[in-house]
């Protein structure tokens, strides 16, 4: 598996965030972006799940486009971006259904995927009686539950607790052994193993 | 397709979760009718008269008003996004985003529309007339509000433009539709209006998606 970017730019309005920015990602690797607020972390992500066209520049998966084989890119691809896909009206279970309805699944159950992010006792409360950090939490179980190879993450670890926060890692340790690849944004440390992290620094 | 089905299912469960809020349309259209006989005096004759037009003015504005909710939330909480990088068409999602909508705000109008014509004294043998035009209208100007709608979701301010954008879309399904009714009442057959109401219904039906998600598409990438 391979992920690279070649040469991108992106402006918004007149101001351009970022030019000639080229990475390449392999199996197993982990990519942290990095910048103050304002730098273009999210703006640099959307391009990269396809969500926007960058300005110049192209992202290769597989070695196509992701434009051009994006049913493809799609099929491999877990996207969570800083607002959580939730509806304060339904209970876990059922948000986390409809959430993995998105993506191609795997033969992890949803009871089990709650229990993993330590929401198994309730699954059946409504989300609006969530704390932030709870509701975070069911958005990562989404995560467990998708068969992708690709996790494009922006701020996984806002809102979460220090408990949260080593949880999020060990998942996140976990889908890099399984030779998954991370794009992930973060103002927090990262305590993952060096060799699979790869840094990124924006507006510098 | 069981994607689509789902979709419809989560939001009438949404919308029996918040009965609050979707009640908001119908009291509006209630409101309006009930209201019109106090203002301009009950002479029965005057109100027979006026009641095609002010029931359609009513469930166009009623409809305009609910169409604001349509797309604002998914766009928000990042729903939208889930849905545009899925494998599932987003013509899909619109469709249901819009049967479920219809189902939850313009049904209950038509429902309650034969009872408010009663209290203006229109003659029975037109309601038949009047539910028919509003079954076959009030869909066309949801799936034509939702063009508007969609275009206008990723704006910050967009209340007033929204009514600008569409109103000019929605004056031949108004005429249409309260003309039907009025050449009911008066004894003739209105064919011809229900007709055109029909042909503009199915262009809306088949069409109106696709412009739709390619306009949440926009809004989306913004």
């Amino acid at each position: 598996m391979h992920y690279q970017a070649k040469q991108l730019s992106c402006k918004r309005g007149r101001k351009t965030l970022f030019s000639e920015l080229s990475f390449e990602l392999q199996a197993g690797q982990l990519l942290l972006i990095e910048g103050h607020n304002g730098a273009g972390k999210t703006s640099l992500l959307k391009l990269l799940t396809g969500l926007r066209m960058p300005e110049a520049g192209e992202i290769l998966w597989q070695s196509r486009s992701i434009h051009d084989a994006h049913n493809d890119f799609r099929s491999k691809l877990s996207w969570l971006g800083h607002q959580n896909p939730l509806k304060d009206e339904q209970s876990a279970l059922e948000n986390l259904h409809t959430l993995s309805s998105f993506r191609p699944r795997n033969s992890i159950s949803l009871t089990d995927a709650l229990q993993e992010v330590k929401l198994g006792h309730a699954k059946h409360a409504q989300v609006k009686t969530f704390s932030a950090g709870m509701k975070r939490r069911l958005s990562l179980a989404s995560l467990l539950v998708a068969n992708t190879q690709l996790w494009i993450l922006d701020e996984p670890q806002a809102a979460l607790d220090k408990d949260g926060v080593a949880l999020y890692e060990s998942l996140a340790k976990q889908h890099l052994e399984n030779d998954g690849m991370i794009v992930m944004t973060s103002h927090h440390p990262l305590n993952l193993p060096a060799d699979r992290v790869q840094r990124l620094a924006l507006g510098v | 397709m069981s994607s689509l089905w789902s979709l419809i299912r989560r939001d009438l469960l949404l919308a029996y979760r918040r009965r609050g809020e979707v009640g908001n349309a119908l009291i509006f259209f209630g409101l309006v009718v009930l209201l019109f006989p106090i203002g301009i005096g009950a002479s029965e004759t005057l109100l027979a008269q006026i009641a095609p037009g002010l029931i359609w003015i009513a469930a166009l504005l009623a409809t305009l008003m609910s169409l604001d909710s349509l797309f604002k939330e998914d766009y928000q909480d990042g729903t939208l996004e889930q849905w545009t990088l899925s494998p599932h068409s987003l013509v899909a999602f619109v469709w249901a985003r819009l049967i479920s909508h219809w189902l939850i705000t313009a049904l209950p109008l038509v429902a309650v529309a034969p009872v408010l014509a009663l209290t203006l004294n229109l003659p029975a043998d037109a309601i038949g007339v009047l539910l028919l035009s509003l079954l076959l209208g009030t869909p066309v100007l949801m799936f034509v509000g939702a063009i508007g709608v969609a275009l206008t979701t990723g704006l910050q301010k967009s209340s007033l433009l929204l009514p600008l954008l569409v109103l000019p879309f929605y004056i031949p399904v108004l005429i249409f539709g309260a003309s039907a009714v009025e050449v009911s009442a008066s004894g003739w057959s209105a064919a011809g209006q229900l007709y055109i109401l029909a042909g503009l219904f199915v262009l809306g039906l088949t069409l109106a998606p696709f412009a739709v998600a390619s306009a949440l598409k926009v809004s989306v990438s913004q």
